[in-house]
């Protein structure tokens, strides 16, 4: 019986737990957009709806369901109905391996960044089958162009990340966690202060790679300046034109969710994860809570970066968009790679 | 035996609680969901701002879709050799392992500007 | 063949049973995929049989490979698959309308083929068959890291293959571009 417990029981527990959070934490993400941009353009934004406007989401996701669940007759229908989920499950599955805490991880793979690659790849179906299953001139553009958009800067993500590995030896996340604050090495010596504990973060010793994860981070979540497949003066709404209701709504959670997945993945990688120069230790036998914590204000931190660059900065043309991602940046993060190489044979560290 | 495998089952669930997740929102939407009655004929043509429809959406797309898709599986290819490369750094000689992966990134970077000096990813030019 | 699922069954246990069960995935996947009439369709099973392949890369413990299975073929490779076929523009009436003159030449020549290769595979693994199970399910060769397993051996004494790979990478490139050039 202990297997039922211990293997199934209690990591679906945790499980369904953290698809929860995410979820909640999407809504949380949906008001906070809303109201960031407000602010940026002098407004007010949802204000009504509960204390400071925060049940607008709980209001809008009842909206939503009780909404007719359209599927037009033009439309492929099995494909239709599925193509939502597709975009949705990747984000929410990727989230198994980031550790939120010291024992707080789903699954620690030895693969473990490969392993959020792989099923992210899997992302562009939901979309590309979308727009294709709509049966309409708007989605397919929509889809196809999202489509080529996400894997060129697949491949800018992948590069950028391999710096931070050949510091770490090992693709496993917890110990690309651990490897960061404890101190900077140079030349075989180890530096414990605390500018070298900060300098030891991989933002400090891969700030090049990190531009380059954040940059093709905008892409694959198809946010501005990278939303080209929703670009409404040319697209109407993209590759869900033709969504409705639920299914509209999980397009929706898909990029929300990809957000917050692409924004845990860069504080594990750069940021530190749930470490915070010691502070993670405080509490005990509560200190999982204390990690928790950490994790959170660096990850809600980056999700205001997202949200205050979308109502900052203009759309990219298409010829744009992709002379980025394979004239400027495929190279900047090949030179990335060799670089670190060059200062890890100088630095010895 | 095992132990690493063991950690595979949580995956699995996590793939499984995403799966029903996405599966209760859109089931629960169509059973929850109004439904219209006496609807219009209209509602099952495609969104198109109200203009008549005269083509098919199914058309031929601009080459260069192939071609970003074919150039992403090679560079693919190639990102997926860098991360073997990165782990095990360390723990092969230095200057031969850093030589490898730069004669092999110095090979591609070939092929790289081939693709660019032919000029056929510029999406401003016409074909 | 009876027998030894019943060891397998017996010994690996869960693990036994999460391989059959892959490996059942993959296969009902791979017959959906023929017999389907829509080819988008036809990808999609594809693609869950590629991740069926990918489970049993991790019932066999080579948790690299399946990574790299679900990355490269099931991510990458399959979207350009779907990219042809989506654009190419097939509709039901035009495939209805091609006609499968060689249907019966074509059936034998599979039918061979597939009985030569389920030949070799008995033949090829029977060795395999009677080592013990658990070295038939897969032992790590670096216990905890797949990773280091597949990366020393291939940057130290795989190292000329490697460098030749990234020559075919290129003549890939250079093939690709010359594809879509109507003059180079």
């Amino acid at each position: 019986m202990d297997f039922w417990i211990d293997d199934i029981g209690w990591p679906f527990i945790k499980i369904f737990i953290i698809a929860n959070v995410a979820l909640m934490m999407v809504a949380l993400l949906v008001w906070a957009e809303r109201r960031v941009a407000a602010l940026i353009q002098d407004r007010l934004g949802p204000n009504r709806v509960g204390p400071l406007g925060l049940l607008q989401p709980v209001a809008d996701v009842i909206k939503l369901f009780l909404k007719e669940d359209l599927t037009p007759g033009h439309v492929n229908r099995p494909f239709f109905i599925i193509a939502p989920a597709l975009t949705m499950m990747p984000a929410i599955i990727s989230l198994a391996v980031i550790p939120f805490g010291a024992s707080l991880i789903i699954a620690d793979l030895d693969i473990g960044i490969l392993f959020i690659f792989a099923i992210s790849s899997l992302a562009v179906y939901g979309i590309t089958i979308g727009g294709w299953a709509s049966n309409s001139k708007y989605s397919l553009l929509g889809g196809i162009r999202s489509t080529a958009q996400m894997i060129s800067y697949e491949i800018c993500l992948g590069l950028s990340v391999i710096g931070v590995f050949m510091l770490s030896k090992s693709l496993r996340l917890q110990d690309v966690v651990l490897m960061q604050g404890d101190g900077i090495w140079l030349f075989g010596e180890h530096y414990t202060g605390i500018m070298g504990k900060i300098l030891d973060w991989n933002i400090f010793k891969q700030p090049i790679g990190f531009i380059l994860f954040m940059i093709a981070g905008f892409a694959e979540t198809n946010r501005t300046p990278f939303d080209l497949a929703e670009a409404e003066q040319e697209l109407a709404a993209g590759f869900h034109t033709e969504f409705s209701s639920m299914k509209f709504a999980l397009y929706f959670l898909g990029e929300y969710a990809a957000m917050i997945s692409i924004g845990a993945i860069t504080v594990t990688l750069y940021l530190g994860g749930w470490t915070f120069f010691g502070l993670e230790n405080l509490g005990g036998s509560f200190s999982w809570l204390t990690q928790i914590l950490i994790f959170a204000v660096k990850l809600l931190a980056l999700q205001f970066f997202f949200i205050w660059v979308r109502w900052t900065i203009p759309r990219f043309r298409y010829d744009q968009l992709m002379r980025l991602g394979w004239q400027v940046l495929l190279p900047i993060g090949l030179a990335n790679i060799l670089l670190t190489g060059v200062l890890k044979l100088i630095f010895k560290v | 035996m095992g132990a690493e495998l063991n950690d595979y089952l949580p995956v699995l669930l996590t793939i499984l609680i995403a799966g029903g997740l996405a599966g209760a929102f859109i089931v629960l939407s169509a059973v929850i969901g109004k439904r219209a009655r006496n609807a219009s004929p209209r509602r099952d043509t495609p969104y198109e701002c109200g203009m008549p429809i005269i083509t098919d959406a199914h058309s031929r797309f601009s080459v260069k879709f192939y071609l970003v898709a074919m150039l992403f599986i090679l560079f693919d290819i190639e990102v997926v050799f860098l991360y073997p490369w990165a782990v095990v750094f360390d723990d092969l000689p230095a200057t031969l392992i850093f030589t490898e992966m730069a004669v092999f990134i110095v090979i591609l970077l070939a092929g790289w500007l081939f693709m660019v000096k032919k000029g056929v990813l510029r999406w401003e030019k016409a074909e | 063949m009876e027998p030894i699922f019943h060891d397998l069954l017996a010994a690996g246990g869960g693990h036994a049973v999460a391989f059959y069960a892959c490996s059942a995935v993959t296969i009902a996947a791979a017959i959906l995929m023929v017999m389907k009439k829509n080819p988008v369709a036809s990808v999609m099973w594809l693609v869950l049989s590629f991740i069926g392949l990918a489970g049993i890369y991790v019932t066999l413990q080579s948790y690299f490979i399946a990574v790299i299975q679900v990355l490269v073929y099931a991510g990458a490779i399959m979207v350009l698959f779907l990219f042809v076929i989506m654009l190419l523009n097939l509709r039901r009436e035009d495939i209805a309308k091609m006609e499968l003159p060689k249907v019966p030449f074509a059936g034998v020549i599979a039918a061979i083929l597939f009985f030569v290769s389920v030949f070799l595979v008995i033949k090829a693994s029977t060795p395999a068959f009677e080592k013990p199970v658990d070295a038939l399910l897969g032992e790590p060769a670096l216990a905890g890291d797949s990773v280091r397993a597949i990366g020393i051996p291939l940057f130290s004494q795989w190292l000329l293959p490697f460098e030749i790979t990234s020559v075919l990478l290129l003549a890939a490139i250079v093939g690709a571009v010359a594809l879509t050039k109507k003059k180079l």
